[in-house]
């Protein structure tokens, strides 16, 4: 670890605390803040070598992770919790994984370049975003057969990122997983079942 | 290959250390028989082996497996599953009939499929055992409610089971420890269940809430599936087969095939034949008396492959019945969104592994009127679960989409959705059966099962009627069905890890072949004690049955030793 990143970690860190403390920034900005310790620590800890995929490959799949589960004001972003790390040691490991994801990258800029002239990682965010939206849904291919290998690509990127959000510390934390901890007495909060009674009119 | 012969003489070979065999165990160690145990997989190391409490991102390939299992049906239970088995185990095929579906599963590790098993702990109801008394199909057993209701209560009082008093016909009260409080998920099914005339108890699992035996208390991290480190819910392994080790009287052969029964020209058994799977070498235990409790299918296998010229349909099969009446549990599932649960509190819902809840059958009176024979159960789930592999793909898949609105519909209905599973009873049918491969044998060369299986009108009539009253359910909650109502259907044969019946008890030697205490009619010192008795199927899990029954068995077996009959 570089003294320069050790200093700004630490250094972003206690702004983080004392501000959120203070009350002066709120829970959206003190989380942003959050965000860039969390990725100043990664790369403190290393830049990461794919085993499967190049480097162009590699940034592609970073994008797309990070374009299916962005940052937002409650919790990072999918490289922030590993996906494409995630991605990477699977399809090494598993011959379908890694033609699913190396196919699937390679089918993306093909058609982002039949289609805006540019890679995927080059393409303006509205181009993106047009290419996702017609191989996110699988009622485009009545249209358009030819989505079909998108779709069921992105399908699997989409599965893929997900997973490694949610079972990361960070995704735990956004969804409000609190359990894993053992009881001695099993208990439900009087609160939470009158909410639900309530609503549900069977109360 | 040359046979090795070992000296002593066990007053008792058990094969298969599971639920059956794991009850043999205790029960005749307690009486001071000794035992030999026989498993055809490793014994079990629950320090080392059991997950409990490890988190996904704990492990590199966040419980994917390490070549990505989960994400292609090859780990069905998951890699945070106890150590526990395989639908395929590696060079020990099966074989299915051609244009049918079966699947086995099958656990080769000390302890067997209790390691990991959902623990509900259900006794038969007394019309179970006279089925055809009632309704004119399958075969009554040998044995009535009355009968067994002593080892039910052994059981239960030994392994401890959560319940509580109902006075519910089709599911008889027990020896009961405290249940844990219902989840608000299972308040909502219970009040709506309640609203449709459906009984919705506490449910039995076992699992123990108060300490026991030395055994401490559950402490509600909902993992049992996992394996329990403090073995605060039932498995042969820890519960039963480890104290029974410190009686002396127990010796446990690990990686043991059993591949043949041997018998003498009484026609009784002398000595089990097995691989030794280290070794690939052939080996004999000599006995006085043998319990199989392989697993029902298993069993079977190992008795038709005991062929000799005295007995050339296989060992206690005289009659041809050992193979045939296999069934497995009726099985479908139905999912919903219930918006009443949104925006709640987030809380730990963990608990005990499984429903706090289920609803025994209800319509035993009116089977005539709705058109199938037998009954079903219904099993709930729900919560906010860890999250993990594939817990989020069914949201994914609905949604579709991506960006900041999927991961905000992920994050809001988390934890607002309920799922019911049905759990029925299959009639044995002329067409479900097993045998013996004629051209396939195993990695150790043994011949292999092959399976046969239809489902005949009665468990697709009960299906439907599983679907439309689940929807109600559902619907009663304010909730939505996910997906086409009208999807999905009755489980693959095999698939509820039921499968029983192949080595059926009875009080006529040419229509059964075990006796009433699963005393083979025909070989005086050979005893079944797993699922492979059993005469029927009814609508409840084997396990509490298994473990009853094999009390029972090893108490008669015991008291035939002491007197010198087998």
């Amino acid at each position: 670890m570089s003294e320069t990143t050790s200093t700004r970690r630490d250094a972003l860190r206690s702004i983080a605390v004392s501000l959120a403390a203070a009350g002066a920034i709120g829970e959206a900005d003190a989380q942003h803040v959050h965000h860039e310790v969390a990725e100043v620590k990664k790369a403190a800890a290393g830049v990461y070598k794919p085993k499967v995929f190049t480097p162009h490959e590699w940034k592609t799949l970073a994008m797309l992770a990070d374009l299916i589960i962005p940052a937002d004001e409650v919790s990072p972003s999918a490289t922030a919790a590993g996906a494409p790390e995630f991605i990477d040691l699977l399809a090494n490991n598993n011959e379908r994984l890694r033609t699913i994801f190396t196919g699937g990258l390679g089918w993306l800029d093909r058609e982002c370049e039949k289609r805006h002239q540019a890679l995927f990682v080059n393409a303006k965010p509205t181009q993106q975003k047009a290419l996702l939206d017609l191989i996110a849904y699988r009622k485009n291919a009545e249209a358009d057969p030819s989505l079909l290998p998108g779709i069921a690509f992105f399908d699997w990127a989409r599965r893929m990122t997900v997973d490694a959000f949610y079972t990361s510390p960070l995704g735990v934390k956004d969804i409000g997983y609190v359990g894993n901890k053992g009881m001695t007495t099993f208990q439900v909060p009087a609160d939470a079942l009158a909410y639900a009674l309530k609503r549900s009119g069977l109360g | 290959m040359q046979v090795q012969r070992s000296a002593p003489v066990h007053d008792v070979v058990v094969i298969g250390s599971g639920a059956g065999g794991g009850t043999a165990v205790k029960v005749l160690t307690d009486l001071g028989v000794k035992v030999a145990l026989l498993e055809a997989g490793p014994m079990l190391n629950p320090a080392k082996e059991f997950k409990e409490h490890v988190w996904p991102h704990q492990v590199p390939h966040r419980g994917a497996g390490d070549n990505a299992e989960s994400y292609f049906g090859r780990k069905d239970f998951g890699y945070f599953s106890a150590p526990n088995g395989w639908w395929d185990i590696e060079g020990e095929p099966y074989t299915v009939a051609e244009g049918q579906r079966f699947r086995w599963f099958r656990s080769r590790i000390l302890g067997g499929r209790t390691n990991h098993y959902g623990r509900i702990t259900l006794r038969f109801a007394d019309y179970d055992f006279k089925p055809y008394s009632r309704d004119g199909l399958g075969t009554d057993w040998p044995i009535s409610y009355d009968e067994i209701a002593p080892w039910y209560d052994k059981a239960e009082a030994f392994i401890g089971v959560t319940g509580s008093k109902e006075g519910i016909r089709s599911a008889p009260d027990g020896v009961f420890m405290p249940p844990a409080a219902p989840r608000v998920h299972e308040v909502l099914i219970q009040k709506a269940c309640g609203r449709l005339n459906i009984p919705c108890v506490p449910a039995r699992l076992a699992v123990i809430t108060k300490p026991l035996n030395g055994r401490i208390a559950c402490h509600y991290c909902g993992q049992c599936g996992r394996g329990c480190v403090t073995a605060s819910n039932y498995s042969s392994s820890q519960v039963q087969i480890f104290p029974a080790m410190k009686s002396g009287r127990l010796t446990i052969f690990s990686n043991a095939m059993a591949r043949e029964l041997i018998t003498n020209a009484e026609g009784k058994v002398t000595a089990v034949s097995y691989i030794d799977k280290a070794t690939r070498t052939e080996k004999q235990i000599r006995c006085r008396a043998v319990i199989v409790a392989a697993s029902a299918c298993e069993s079977a296998r190992l008795l038709l492959n005991s062929k000799s010229p005295r007995h050339p349909n296989g060992l206690a099969n005289s009659s041809g019945v050992v193979g045939r009446f296999l069934t497995d549990t009726t099985g479908f599932s139905m999912s919903g969104y219930v918006p009443a649960l949104a925006g709640m509190k987030k809380h730990d819902t963990d608990g005990i592994g499984g429903g706090h809840v289920y609803m025994p059958w209800w319509l035993w009176e009116q089977q005539k009127d709705i058109g199938f024979p037998r009954g079903y159960h219904i099993e709930v789930g729900g919560g906010y679960g860890m999250p993990g592999v594939n817990a989020f793909y069914g949201s994914t898949r609905r949604h579709e989409g991506y960006g900041a609105s999927l991961k905000k519909k992920i994050r809001d209905e988390y934890g607002c959705f309920v799922g019911l599973a049905g759990r029925g009873e299959m009639i044995p049918n002329e067409k479900t059966f097993c045998d013996i491969d004629p051209t396939v044998v195993d990695r150790w060369g043994i011949p292999v099962l092959r399976f046969h299986f239809e489902w005949a009108d009665y468990e697709i009539k009960q299906v439907e009627h599983m679907r439309n009253t689940f929807a109600e359910i559902i619907e009663k909650m304010g909730g939505q069905v996910l997906g086409d109502k009208k999807a999905g259907g009755i489980s693959v044969g095999g698939e509820i890890i039921h499968e029983l019946g192949t080595v059926r008890m009875g009080n006529d030697p040419k229509t059964s072949a075990l006796n009433k205490y699963c005393q083979a009619h025909d070989v005086k010192n050979l005893f079944v004690a797993d699922a492979a008795p059993f005469v029927s199927n009814p609508d409840k899990n084997p396990t509490l049955t298994i473990c009853a029954l094999s009390w029972r068995t090893s108490e008669y077996l015991a008291e035939e030793l002491k007197k010198g009959n087998v």
